[in-house]
């Protein structure tokens, strides 16, 4: 069988077990909507929000952002990993005794304040919204070139799937769902990466093999690519060339910011005890984590291979996959010094005959995981695999992502906030309108992003981690945090990093360059100043208003001790 | 560890332990990822590990910064669930 044929039988097979599940765990309370109805274990949950977390960013554009960072990936690779020790240390347990349904929740009650309550919706939402519609423009790239179906095409059918199991199945058919989604995605993953560590480094183990030899020449991979990197004039694959403030910053950002995702935390609501929040956020790290380690060594073997393949060789004598990527425009070659031979080349590059060399290809780093595969020659039923592996992690958080959302506004704004009085059997048909409402808006943005959505992604985490991170901790960790240093620690934290951002990539993006930055910090980790200033705002004004009344006091009691957890439920305020 | 029998007594007891093993284990966190990872990345470099390609900081910020933030996590669970059963305060 030919590739396309095999990839319409893995994503086939892929799609009908997902709507097999949808159709067998169909939520019937709000509680089963919004939480699983607290009866998810957690080795179910665990694996359930590693698919959750893992998108169609991590899955398809990670390893080749590394292999194209090289050490400045592991800000990537750190950031998104040890958010999890901050989760299992700092909010889940917590969070899971407080045992409500979303994070405005918690926000709202705490700080007994509507307005905490609403500020938190918003960020909630637009956090979420940010990642889904690049969630969806991730399905209509694989859909595209596997599936040879225009993109907008690809982005309806992965909306209908979504639509169906999200809108009939709630937080339920969701977890469920995402624990086919997570086998089959790690599965798509490992395959590909256990042929390249056996054909480049003579091991099964990608964590090992990225370390090892040649099995040929005996050298190693690493050695071999600062090799090839300085002769090309690229900097050394493991040194890399961001300033270390920026490394720390940008890694800090990410991993407080990962701690922050609503999407992630309202996950440790569904378990039944305080015992299995903590438990599952290490199962969730372990899946993530299998993930996570393979990526880097994925990154240097497509890397290697990548330069073996067209560096200085001519373009007529390069492979299929290669026209085929040049179709979809995601890579470009333009013969400079028309010789027909492929010039890849860095800044730093020094022709031995000293003449001036120019780079004549562009590889988009988006496409190194989907085309691995092809560039190694592997099997075609390899390749039908990556694609249903893509589209897991991409339907598996767009489906989180919009129960965030839609929990956000048929909870925390209608039942919370606007019409208290709403029946169960409302606020259940409210959430299901919520959530068909929000794929079709997730859709249209994938068919028509902003320009500036991948951005967006990237910011999102420094504003999670700047407006919910430190206002949750104080609420945890202080008892006389109080609204008002609440809210506006979340506002000059947010108000801070916000601006930082829009003025070097919207307002002025010609200074937007390591000598203008503020510290030498990149709007990537500008959030971690934000955090900073939320902190040292809220901890400033809460001493200066008011002491939160009583029942603040037993309220962080309450949460700080396991026993008598019960079901996610009501407060009654 | 007996049973508490002056509940605040005992909370404030089972809370600053808690504590303490946050500060331990968040050290531990901070030292192999920004310390290992970044910070001293540079001088960690100068180390191979031997039989492999790795130079140490490099395999810290790309693989073992991951290992040990998995292991932290389990040893956390640990300690805590000991903690609740000491101080009685375990759900049923």
């Amino acid at each position: 069988m030919n590739v396309l044929a095999w990839t319409f039988v893995m994503v086939g097979l892929s799609f009908a077990l997902y709507i097999g599940i949808a159709i067998w765990s169909r939520a019937t309370s709000t509680s089963e909507f919004y939480v699983a109805g607290t009866g998810v274990s957690p080795l179910a949950n665990g694996m359930a929000t590693a698919a959750d977390w893992m998108s169609a960013a991590s899955f398809i554009s990670m390893a080749g952002l590394i292999s194209f960072m090289g050490y400045d990936g592991s800000v990537y690779l750190m950031g998104w990993t040890g958010g999890y020790v901050l989760l299992a240390l700092l909010l889940a347990p917590y969070l899971r005794k407080f045992g409500a349904y979303t994070v405005p929740d918690f926000v709202g009650d705490r700080y007994y304040s509507q307005v905490a309550r609403i500020v938190a919706v918003v960020c909630a939402i637009f956090v979420s919204f940010t990642y889904v519609a690049g969630q969806m423009r991730g399905v209509g790239i694989v859909f595209s070139r596997f599936l040879e179906v225009d993109i907008t095409a690809g982005v309806l059918i992965g909306m209908g799937i979504v639509f169906f199991y999200a809108v009939l199945g709630g937080m339920k058919g969701i977890t469920y769902t995402q624990v086919a989604q997570y086998c089959v995605l790690i599965f798509a993953y490992m395959v590909p990466a256990i042929f390249l560590a056996g054909m480049m480094a003579g091991t099964v183990i990608p964590q090992l093999g990225f370390g090892g030899a040649d099995p040929a020449s005996g050298t190693y991979l690493l050695d071999k690519l600062d090799g090839l990197h300085r002769e090309l004039g690229f900097s050394p694959y493991t040194d890399g060339t961001k300033s270390m403030v920026d490394v720390f910053f940008i890694t800090a950002a990410l991993m407080v910011g990962t701690a922050g995702l609503p999407h992630v935390i309202v996950r440790f609501y569904t378990v039944p005890r305080v015992r299995d929040a903590r438990i599952s956020v290490g199962w969730a790290l372990v899946f993530i984590a299998i993930l996570y380690t393979t990526a880097p060594a994925i990154a240097v073997f497509a890397r290697t291979n990548l330069l073996d393949t067209v560096s200085n060789r001519p373009y007529a004598a390069m492979p299929e996959w290669f026209t085929q990527w040049e179709e979809t425009g995601l890579i470009r070659f333009s013969d400079h010094n028309r010789d027909g031979l492929i010039q890849y080349v860095g800044p730093g590059y020094q022709s031995p005959t000293g003449e001036t060399v120019r780079n004549e290809l562009t590889i988009d780093r988006d496409i190194l995981v989907l085309a691995n595969p092809e560039i190694s020659g592997l099997p075609n039923w390899v390749v039908g695999l990556v694609a249903a592996g893509g589209l897991a992690a991409a339907l598996s958080t767009a489906a989180g992502l919009l129960m965030v959302v839609s929990s956000a506004i048929s909870h925390d704004l209608l039942k919370r906030a606007l019409r208290p009085d709403i029946s169960e059997h409302g606020e259940l048909i409210a959430a299901r309108i919520s959530a068909a409402v929000a794929v079709v808006v997730a859709g249209y943005l994938g068919v028509n992003p902003p320009g500036f959505v991948a951005q967006v992604v990237a910011f999102a985490f420094g504003l999670a981690a700047s407006s919910f991170f430190p206002v949750i901790i104080l609420g945890i960790f202080t008892k006389s945090m109080n609204r008002e240093g609440a809210i506006s620690g979340m506002i000059a934290g947010i108000g801070f990093t916000a601006a930082y951002i829009v003025y070097f990539r919207f307002l002025n993006p010609s200074a937007d360059a390591p000598e203008n930055w503020w510290l030498g910090i990149s709007p990537e980790g500008i959030g971690t100043l934000g955090m900073v200033i939320n902190f040292a705002v809220a901890l400033a004004v809460s001493r200066i208003t008011p002491s939160p009344p009583a029942e603040v006091g037993e309220l962080v009691e309450r949460i700080r001790v396991p026993r008598g957890a019960g079901p996610a439920h009501e407060i009654s305020a | 560890m007996a049973k508490i029998d002056a509940p605040r007594g005992g909370r404030n007891e089972y809370w600053a332990r808690n504590v303490r093993y946050l500060g331990a284990l968040l050290s531990v966190w901070f030292v192999v990822s920004y310390g290992f990872g970044i910070l001293f990345v540079d001088v960690l470099n100068q180390i191979r590990i031997p039989g492999t390609g790795f130079k140490l900081g490099f395999w810290f910020a790309q693989q073992g910064s991951i290992y040990v933030f998995v292991a932290l996590i389990f040893v956390y669970v640990r300690l805590m669930n000991r903690l609740d059963d000491d101080f009685g305060v375990a759900e049923d």
